[in-house]
């Protein structure tokens, strides 16, 4: 049996409590707002490296961005994982999730001969969950998602998954390879391994691919190969409230709060 | 650019609807996209259809007819008993292929987000998800989605003009249910599916169903914040009080003070309460989301200068610690005056 090819698709966001939205343009403002992985990532690399605790494993690491992706995602070599790609190039920008599942799609395909891929739940900033089914289709694979558990049966070539369901969970069963994807927080990511601190930060060769070492077909990849299009940005519009406040001791207060709860109410 | 597997000139002037099946009837937001249809078709002078997959359930398309629907394509395949995203995209694919709807509405649940994300892709087609209105623009064709950009108060309009079908995806909660009309008929279009047991690429081994929250149905929400530091026991006492369900922002839910689907808000749910009571919430926007329509809104929180106030109609300034307990003590106070 041969040991478990894995791939683990991971991004970086602008910290969310950070970012601020100019209301006169209605542009984000990016200027001192600081990156992080995406978090529901870091759950599916935790969910791999535990895999791989358990058995025989490779873990890559699998991106799209910017180069500056580079430097952050190498916290996830130092958690446990070997390999790490990151496809760039400003070809691929623009992509919605039609795009970026095709390219991510590519980059696994030349990355090849895979087990399983892991995937976070959504990310922060488009919160779509759209990529992994997107994934699976682009690769013919069966997908699970919102998976909070994962067993592998080499022998059989088998992932047994537990998701999460409205009011409740079930156990579904794929053939490998699959791609899964990771309910947030559904575990706790793991600290960085000091001993492999110097190797994942200075000396790991990160395989850096652009537009022309992947086999993609331009009418796919980036804007182009994006059927979405923001037509129009407006200020949501805030309903506007009484404001009315409260004051007076808590036993006041909470006297004023029960009579407008009944009148609500009945 | 890529060209979808059929240009919107082929397409007919349908918005499909898929009908997801729980218990004898449709999962809530089937039901709320069939309203919301009902509206959008009306205007706009289309079809609504309702998309209909398992085995053995025609008696279900009545319901549909109820709810709004002109049509329902009905899959009727033993091998879609159970839900099996592989199977369901793959009977799917042959109904859009004959149906060549224009709009395809789905709601985002754990099963309609896979079975959207699947579809997208083999349709060539762009997808709008958890979207938070959706209006048709009629002389065009165009279904124009509305979303909440992350972090901040701005809502993006998206479209995908140029594929089909336009595909959305809705949260449980967004739109209103309406009442369903029993003297409503509609036609009932069977399709032949072709399936085998190779297309299906899942089993589930097993399940287990809980009562479950809805909290999009509560008329009382109760929610609390970090301020609460994990007192969701006090919460639940309110609750029972008021007849209300407990609700949470994303901290305490991270933190294992309370189950993930209690979670309000842009990644969580959204809800339309009567009232909507918020212990220790700061009010960051992706809270604020799921809370926006309640008919009135109370805060408390000890910083005067928290956001949370501005979306409030009744502001109070204080540890929430103190008011929790007094409050309970004051309803359960004239409760006993009640039934004395």
């Amino acid at each position: 049996m041969r040991d478990l090819e894995i791939i683990v698709c991971m991004k970086v966001v602008p910290k969310s409590e950070e970012i601020r939205v100019d209301t006169a343009t209605l542009l984000l403002e990016r200027t001192d707002v600081r990156s992080e992985i995406n978090p529901p990532d870091m759950n599916a690399l935790e969910m791999a490296l535990a895999l791989k605790d358990d058995q025989p494993a490779r873990i890559s690491i699998l991106s799209m961005g910017p180069l500056f992706f580079e430097p952050i995602l190498r916290v996830g070599l130092a958690m446990g994982a070997e390999r790490f790609f990151l496809m760039s190039d400003r070809k691929f920008a623009g992509a919605d999730t039609l795009a970026t599942t095709y390219t991510l799609a590519k980059g696994i395909e030349k990355i090849g001969d895979i087990d399983l891929v892991f995937c976070g739940e959504e990310s922060a900033d488009g919160a779509t969950g759209q990529v992994p089914p997107g994934l699976a289709e682009w690769l013919d694979l069966p997908q699970v998602t919102l998976a909070t558990e994962l067993s592998v049966d080499r022998k059989k070539r088998i992932a047994r998954v537990r998701r999460e369901i409205k009011g409740g969970y079930e156990v579904q069963e794929v053939d490998l390879p699959a791609v899964i994807s990771v309910k947030t927080a559904s575990n706790e990511p793991r600290f960085i391994d000091y001993h492999r601190k110097p190797w994942a930060f200075e000396e790991a060769e990160v395989v850096i691919w652009g537009h022309d070492d992947v086999d993609v077909d331009d009418e796919y990849i980036g804007l182009t190969g994006s059927p979405t299009v923001v037509s129009g940005l407006r200020e949501a519009e805030v309903r506007e409230r009484r404001k009315e406040f409260l004051r007076g001791s808590p036993e006041e207060v909470a006297r004023e709060l029960a009579k407008r709860l009944q009148r609500i109410l009945t | 650019m890529v060209a979808s597997l059929y240009a919107p000139s082929e397409a007919n002037k349908a918005l499909w609807v898929f009908l997801e099946t729980e218990g004898d009837g449709f999962a809530s937001v089937s039901v709320e996209l069939l309203s919301k249809g009902r509206d959008l078709a009306d205007r706009a002078g289309w079809t609504l259809c309702g998309l209909l997959l398992g085995s053995d359930i025609s008696d279900r398309a009545n319901q549909a007819y109820q709810y709004g629907a002109d049509k329902v394509w009905l899959l009727d395949h033993p091998l879609l008993a159970q839900f099996d995203v592989c199977g369901y995209s793959h009977a799917t694919m042959q109904a859009i292929k004959e149906g060549k709807p224009s709009v395809f509405l789905l709601g985002a649940t754990a099963n309609g987000r896979d079975l959207a994300g699947r579809l997208a892709v083999r349709l060539r087609t762009g997808l709008n998800a958890d979207c938070t209105d959706l209006i048709l623009d009629e002389d065009r064709g165009v279904l124009i989605s509305e979303v909440t950009g992350f972090g901040g108060g701005v809502i993006a309009l998206l479209e995908s003009a140029e594929h089909c079908p336009q595909m959305s995806t809705v949260r449980p909660g967004v739109f209103v249910a309406t009442k369903p009309d029993p003297s409503r008929q509609g036609d009932l279009v069977e399709m032949k599916v072709k399936l085998k047991k190779a297309d299906i690429r899942s089993s589930i081994v097993e399940r287990h169903v809980g009562e479950g929250v809805d909290l999009t149905q509560a008329p009382v929400l109760i929610c609390g914040g970090r301020g609460i530091d994990g007192d969701f026991e006090s919460l639940r006492e309110l609750a029972a009080l008021v007849d209300g369900e407990v609700g949470a922002t994303r901290p305490p839910v991270d933190e294992g003070h309370i189950e993930r689907e209690r979670q309000v808000g842009q990644t969580g749910v959204v809800c339309r309460p009567k009232v909507a009571l918020n212990f220790g919430i700061s009010g960051a926007f992706h809270f604020i989301v799921g809370i926006q329509d309640a008919e009135t809104i109370i805060a408390i929180n000890s910083d005067p200068e928290a956001p949370i106030f501005n979306h409030a109609d009744y502001c109070v300034v204080e540890n929430t610690h103190k008011i929790l307990p007094a409050l309970i003590a004051m309803l359960k106070r004239e409760r006993e005056s009640v039934h004395a």
